[in-house]
């Protein structure tokens, strides 16, 4: 008996682990499982063990402090050796995560996995991904800079739409009245302590009942679920059609936890870390703020909503998603399982992941914000003024200094908050324009108090000529009449 | 043998451990949940709220609006910048002000103010204000919050202290008289829609303009 074994046996005389563990590894499963579909549970979980790694590595520096945070993120990321690499690894390690667990949660829906007897794993799974994109909310606080703070700020704002409660949300979750060194402390014990503690727990359950109930056998068309014959058919699958987990279907799973590793690390080499941007100095305003990744499309979806539906809309929304999310498994415990026989599964999928990714997508360009810099940084192209006449310049000047260009874009450059004016005059008349500029309407802010008449007169002469070139002016067809009377009757008064 | 109606002595010792257990779990309920809300506790009877000076009115020119920053009256010691706070002060005229808080009233981004269109625009969302603060267009569904304040011996003081939020009792402190003339005289804005004779700017449509103009690559 070799030294190393008798080692092992001395520990396992004592432990008594060697059993359950060697019985866990060879449990038999299905043999068709062993798919490269099934392999995102298990990177899910490598991720996960890589971000408790570099978390823990990045708390030998980082100073959970309002005043100390940003240097210390500063420091990491210049000073000490290697620490924009486990910054990088911890950033990209989180936006993986968020995508593996969402991956990792459509092949289970697709695949009817949370169907009897795997409700709870399901369920225990949702709670999973909330905590995920809480531990992803909550590390986009600690990167202490100017998005961190005001985007806590967008946090508060929404809490507060809570009815009663809402004052009192806010004041819980800053630690005080104001996003200042309480907030960032509270955030850190969640990030640190108390949503990693939870997850930890979470998973354990989560992979303990995946072993009791067998991994999700792969779905046939027609043949359905029901609560009485699964068990003793999934059994009899496993005799009869079964392999032992490892090393028959664990192979796979670890090819992939490699390969997403891999991936991870060579998007923090390549990228390297998250920020921090400015300094989360509350006095300095010129900022944008902007959500991390996995976020951007409630970013989105905050500018896109009504007004009047907003609030409800966030204080619903959520409560709805995460019922049904939890209540899935109970609405169709039974039944087909294969997404073959499923269209309004994979319709539903289909949808929000083309929601999400427009959204996302859009939020990557912001065309509802204004470009605060358009009317100073973005010249009127040449084009629009070649030759124009002395007034219609002094039209383009009001243009620029009224600042139109923050939201109006001409020649492809400026603000895409309201529509592109190069081609304005083919949409609206004279008076249409004034009027516009004047009243505003439709979300565009009222002028007339703050151009005299003679800068409307003017920057209506400068958008009567933005049309192209061979299509005319939008012209109201009274006004010619009225001119024409007007000629006909008082030619002492022709122009 | 013991039968059903009896009770071991081990077994009552048992659930009496299990009930001394429950008080002193109770008894210790009481200050851990009391701290987890001080925050909230202190904060009672608008507690944080105090008068900040903002500097000298001579500082604020008539007809302009500045931006001033001031000291958050709460601090704790690891706060940092954080307390440092920015206001945006617009003199009417004399002892006339608009003191509005730098947090857009949709999500709380800062709103940058333009004088020569005098539109506050908010980075975030794309909410705009017209000078008085009254809302101009976006998401935002109210005017920008204003703090109270005071003008004593040529200086002038605001009542500050809480991050100005939509839902918050001081949002409806802060800005609680609201600018209605101006509102009422000049932004109809969205309001004229309806009798417009060009629906090119209807919301819905703006986007398929945009969509048509300048494609999402």
């Amino acid at each position: 008996m070799g030294l190393i074994e008798q080692i092992g046996q001395w520990f396992d005389q004592r432990l008594q682990l060697a059993a359950p563990i060697r019985e866990a590894a060879e449990h038999p499963v299905p043999r068709n499982t062993a798919s490269w579909f099934y392999v995102f549970g298990s990177a899910a979980l490598t991720v996960f063990i890589l971000q408790l790694v570099t978390g823990i590595l990045l708390a030998l520096i980082y100073v959970p402090s309002a005043s100390e945070a940003w240097s210390s993120l500063q420091a990491l990321n210049h000073d000490v050796t290697l620490g924009w690499f486990i910054r990088a690894m911890h950033g990209w390690g989180s936006n993986f995560m968020v995508a593996v667990v969402l991956i990792h949660m459509v092949q289970v829906f697709l695949f009817g996995a949370y169907k009897f007897p795997r409700e709870l794993t399901w369920i225990v799974g949702v709670f999973l991904l909330l905590m995920t994109l809480g531990m992803a909310f909550s590390g986009q606080v600690l990167r202490f800079d100017q998005d961190a703070y005001w985007g806590l700020g967008i946090g508060a704002s929404i809490a507060s739409r809570v009815p009663i409660a809402g004052p009192m949300i806010v004041k819980l979750m800053l630690g005080g009245p104001i996003i200042a060194g309480a907030t960032l402390s509270r955030f850190f014990a969640l990030h640190v302590f108390v949503i990693p503690g939870m997850l930890i727990g979470f998973v354990c359950l989560h992979l303990l009942m995946v072993l009791k109930l067998g991994i999700n056998e792969w779905p046939m068309p027609g043949r359905l679920v029901k609560k009485t014959t699964y068990v003793t058919e999934y059994h009899e699958l496993t005799k009869s059609n079964g392999a032992p987990f490892v090393p028959y279907a664990v192979w796979k799973d670890l090819f992939f936890a490699a390969f997403i590793l891999l991936a991870v690390a060579a998007c923090a080499l390549y990228f390297g870390p998250f920020g921090p941007t400015g300094r989360p100095d509350p006095t300095v305003i010129q900022t944008a703020p902007k959500p991390d990744y996995f976020f951007l499309w409630l970013y989105g979806l905050l500018s896109y909503l009504p007004p009047s539906m907003e609030t409800p809309a966030l204080l619903i929304g959520p409560v709805v998603a995460i019922a049904g999310l939890v209540l899935l498994p109970f609405l169709s415990g039974e039944g087909e399982k294969s997404w073959r026989r499923r269209p309004i599964a994979v319709l539903t999928v289909l949808l929000i992941a083309v929601t999400l990714g427009t959204l996302t997508h859009l939020a990557g360009f912001t065309p509802w914000s204004p470009h605060m810099n358009a009317w100073s940084g973005d010249p009127v192209p040449q084009q629009f003024l070649h030759g124009s006449t002395a007034l219609e310049r002094q039209g383009a000047l009001v243009f620029q200094v009224k600042q139109c260009r923050n939201c109006h874009s001409l020649g492809e450059s400026g603000g895409q908050r309201g529509p592109a004016l190069d081609s304005v005059a083919v949409r609206l008349t004279q008076d249409q324009l004034i009027r516009q500029v004047i009243q505003g309407g439709g979300n565009m802010p009222a002028y007339g108090k703050n151009l005299s008449p003679a800068e409307t007169t003017a920057l209506v002469a400068f958008l009567e000529t933005l049309h192209p070139r061979g299509q005319a002016p939008a012209r109201e067809a009274a006004r010619d009449v009225a001119l024409r009377d007007e000629r006909v009757n008082r030619p002492d008064r022709q122009p | 043998m013991l039968n059903e109606n009896t009770i071991s002595r081990r077994g009552l010792f048992m659930k009496l451990g299990i009930l001394f257990n429950g008080l002193v779990a109770t008894a210790l309920a009481a200050p851990i949940v009391g701290f987890l809300l001080s925050s909230i506790t202190r904060g009672r009877a608008s507690g944080y709220l105090s008068w900040v000076p903002l500097g000298p009115i001579k500082d604020f020119p008539e007809g302009e609006t500045r931006l001033a920053t001031f000291r958050n009256p709460f601090v704790t010691p690891t706060d940092g910048k954080t307390v440092g706070t920015a206001c945006w002060v617009r003199r009417v005229e004399g002892d006339q002000f608009q003191i509005f808080a730098i947090n857009c009233a949709h999500l709380g981004c800062p709103v940058r103010w333009f004088p020569q269109s005098g539109l506050f625009m908010c980075p975030c969302h794309g909410g705009a204000y017209y000078r008085d603060g009254s809302r101009a267009s976006g998401p935002p569904e109210r005017g920008l919050f204003e703090y109270p304040y005071k003008v004593q011996d040529g200086m002038i003081t605001i009542q500050a202290g809480e991050l100005p939020t939509p839902g918050s009792p001081t949002a409806s402190l802060l800005g609680k008289k609201a600018p209605c003339a101006a509102r009422n005289d000049l932004a109809p804005g969205n309001d004229l829609i309806s009798i417009d004779g060009s629906k090119l700017y209807a919301s819905s449509e703006t986007h398929a303009l945009r969509g048509e103009k300048k494609p999402w690559a």
